[in-house]
């Protein structure tokens, strides 16, 4: 008996083929589509239903809807009812501010495009240049916004609408990272009063609901205040907005912290980096990677909390939509204007989460990367 | 750096240990070490795991604070002195078992990294250290891969370059070979030796005999955190005195 088997290069199995049918569209929709009766039952009935679903909705939000009108009388069809746009269109933008300069605001958000892009993008032409330029945008928003060298002085009170959403979510946004990479750190500080504040700031504000925050920044901060640190109403809903998330953001990154193995911060002092350059150049970058889920997340969340700004008497987006459905000549529109207002915030928290995919497969090291 | 911190009469001595001890919690680690490593000496330390020989020369760059003794790292006391101990790392490079690279940083940006922030060195110099070295480790054509896209072998060849870039003293080798494949092996070893030949000061914990009888100086042989024994490789491989060394070599070489 022999029971060696050698295979000699002759004689080598040729790579082949898969089987036709199994790989490319076809093979995609007999694996995931058609795999067996039950299957390609369920996607039939499925692809119908779906199907309904959206020529219903075309049907009343295009087909049947009645575009112009003065009041809700003028509607007549069975379709949705978007006469009231044409005239509040503004307001659901800009809030109550004066009609008159509300070019301030449109022209500070598409500012804010250059602004935010060298940010978000890298190997965009001068790189080097429009960061440290992007810098002077908050004020010249703020200027714009407020008023001053020149520009008629409009109160924070008049801000309002998508505007104001918009306002408050950037500021909370873009304040609540370094924020709460900072807390993240804190927490884990071998200074006792150091870690001790850390946990304390994270467990009370996270504790607390964000509505008795913004409540106790209208009715409570201006009685401990004296009168004439007058903080204006728009400011403190960002402090307490920014303070919330960066609770929740240094909980998210301290989740990423503790993914990274001891192994990496011995290499990096082992090579005589010091407690900063280590976490600047080593362990945020690749916590920060692992984390982006979670801090889009708090993103998204915080974006959507803008709405609560109502509760201190100021009308964002939702409030104007509020205020619009209890107006005698719109009564009962509440679906078209919801549906309205909800399109603005998935808007703007889907494209986040798509950059977030975008983002996270550009820093892989691992999957296949977009560019290079 | 003061007079008091230059206390070694003979300038030929790199690393001084007199009397230390280690515990973690109430385990004592390390008991009573003492030794001295001259310039250009190649150290193999070797014994059963858990024997406190990775503590040991992770106390040497202060990676672990030893609680009682003294370490003179070229002239400099090892102490809660921050300034010292980043001194002293910038002499000691070090070799880890897992490679430890940054996943996130490509091989040149591994390598260039320290030079460029802890010396000042200007980027476009700290790349061409980088490169000099990853050709010294035989492995410039990958410097521009990530980590993750290389051999064990060749990450770990990476994790010399990346430790001989900041123009190093003297180098730790923590079980350097023990994480990989048996046929990556050899390529590391290859490197350790061009590395000795060429003076480098080397303190090396491994279990790879055959480097520890062609490279070293001497050999030291640990157990329970104590010395036990130290010799010459001749000495240590063909005259072993107590009889745990007798008992580790007939474990690690009986095979």
């Amino acid at each position: 008996m022999n029971d060696t088997q050698i295979k000699t290069s002759s004689s080598s199995t040729k790579p082949r083929n898969p089987p036709i049918g199994s790989t490319g569209l076809v093979g995609w929709l007999r694996k995931n589509l058609f795999s067996s009766l039950s299957n390609a039952t369920i996607t039939i009935l499925g692809l119908y239903f779906l199907g309904l679903l959206i020529i219903h909705l075309v049907e009343w939000a295009i087909l049947n809807a009645q575009l112009s009108g003065d009041t809700r009388f003028a509607c007549k069809g069975a379709g949705a009812c978007w006469a009231w746009i044409d005239q509040r269109f503004g307001q659901f933008l800009f809030g109550f501010y004066p009609e008159t300069e509300r070019w301030r605001p449109a022209l500070a958000f598409v500012l804010l495009i250059p602004a935010l892009a060298p940010w978000l993008f890298d190997k965009l032409p001068a790189q080097r240049y429009l960061r440290p330029c992007s810098i002077a945008y908050p004020f010249i928003a703020t200027i714009l916004l407020v008023g001053g060298f020149g520009l008629p002085e409009v109160p924070s009170d008049k801000f309002g609408g998508f505007m104001l959403n918009l306002i408050v979510g950037l500021s909370g946004i873009v304040l609540s990272l370094p924020v709460g990479v900072v807390l993240a750190l804190g927490r884990r500080s071998e200074l006792p009063l150091v870690r001790w504040f850390c946990i304390f700031f994270i467990e009370f504000v996270r504790g607390v609901p964000l509505i008795t925050l913004l409540f106790v920044s209208n009715i409570l901060l201006p009685i401990f205040l004296p009168p004439e640190a007058n903080l204006d109403a728009v400011v403190r809903v960002i402090v307490m907005v920014t303070a919330f998330a960066s609770a929740y953001m240094a909980e998210v990154i301290r989740g990423g912290l503790q993914a990274i193995p001891s192994g990496q911060y011995e290499a990096a002092q082992a090579l005589g980096l010091n407690y900063f350059q280590s976490m600047r150049h080593i362990i945020l970058p690749q916590a920060l990677r692992i984390s982006i889920p979670g801090i889009v997340n708090t993103f998204i969340g915080l974006f959507k909390d803008t709405t609560l700004v109502i509760v201190i008497g100021l009308f964002d987006i939702l409030g104007i939509a509020n205020a619009m459905v209890a107006n005698p000549d719109w009564l009962g529109l509440s679906t078209e204007t919801y549906v309205f207002v909800s399109l603005f915030f998935f808007s703007i928290c889907f494209a986040m989460s798509r950059y977030s995919m975008r983002l996270e497969r550009r820093l892989s090291t691992t999957l296949p990367r977009e560019t290079k | 750096m003061s007079d008091t911190d230059k206390n070694i009469k003979d300038p030929n001595i790199l690393i001084e240990i007199k009397g230390l001890n280690k515990w973690f919690g109430s385990f004592h680690v390390l008991r009573d070490i003492s030794f001295s490593v001259k310039k250009g000496e190649k150290i193999v330390i070797c014994g059963p795991s858990g024997s406190g020989k990775s503590t040991l020369i992770r106390c040497i760059n202060r990676l672990e604070e030893h609680q009682e003794g003294e370490i003179f790292v070229d002239g400099l006391e090892l102490t809660g002195n921050l300034k010292n101990i980043e001194a002293v790392r910038q002499e000691v490079g070090m070799v880890f078992q897992s490679f430890n690279l940054f996943p996130h940083l490509s091989v040149l940006e591994n390598c260039a990294l320290s030079p460029i922030w802890v010396k000042n060195t200007p980027k476009e110099k700290a790349e061409q250290l980088a490169m000099h070295y990853l050709e010294k480790v035989k492995i410039p054509e990958q410097a521009d891969k990530y980590p993750g896209q290389l051999s064990g072998g060749q990450q770990q060849r990476v994790a010399i370059a990346r430790s001989l870039c900041m123009e190093p003293k003297i180098m730790l080798f923590d079980e350097p070979t023990s994480a990989l494949d048996p046929e990556m092996i050899k390529e590391v070893l290859d490197v350790m030796v061009d590395l000795a030949d060429s003076g480098m000061t080397m303190l090396v914990v491994t279990h790879e005999m055959g480097f520890a009888s062609q490279v070293a100086d001497r050999v030291v042989f640990m157990d329970d955190g104590e010395i036990i024994e130290s010799g010459t490789p001749n000495q240590f491989f063909e005259n072993p005195k107590s009889d745990r060394l007798k008992l580790f070599l007939s474990q690690i070489l009986s095979h």
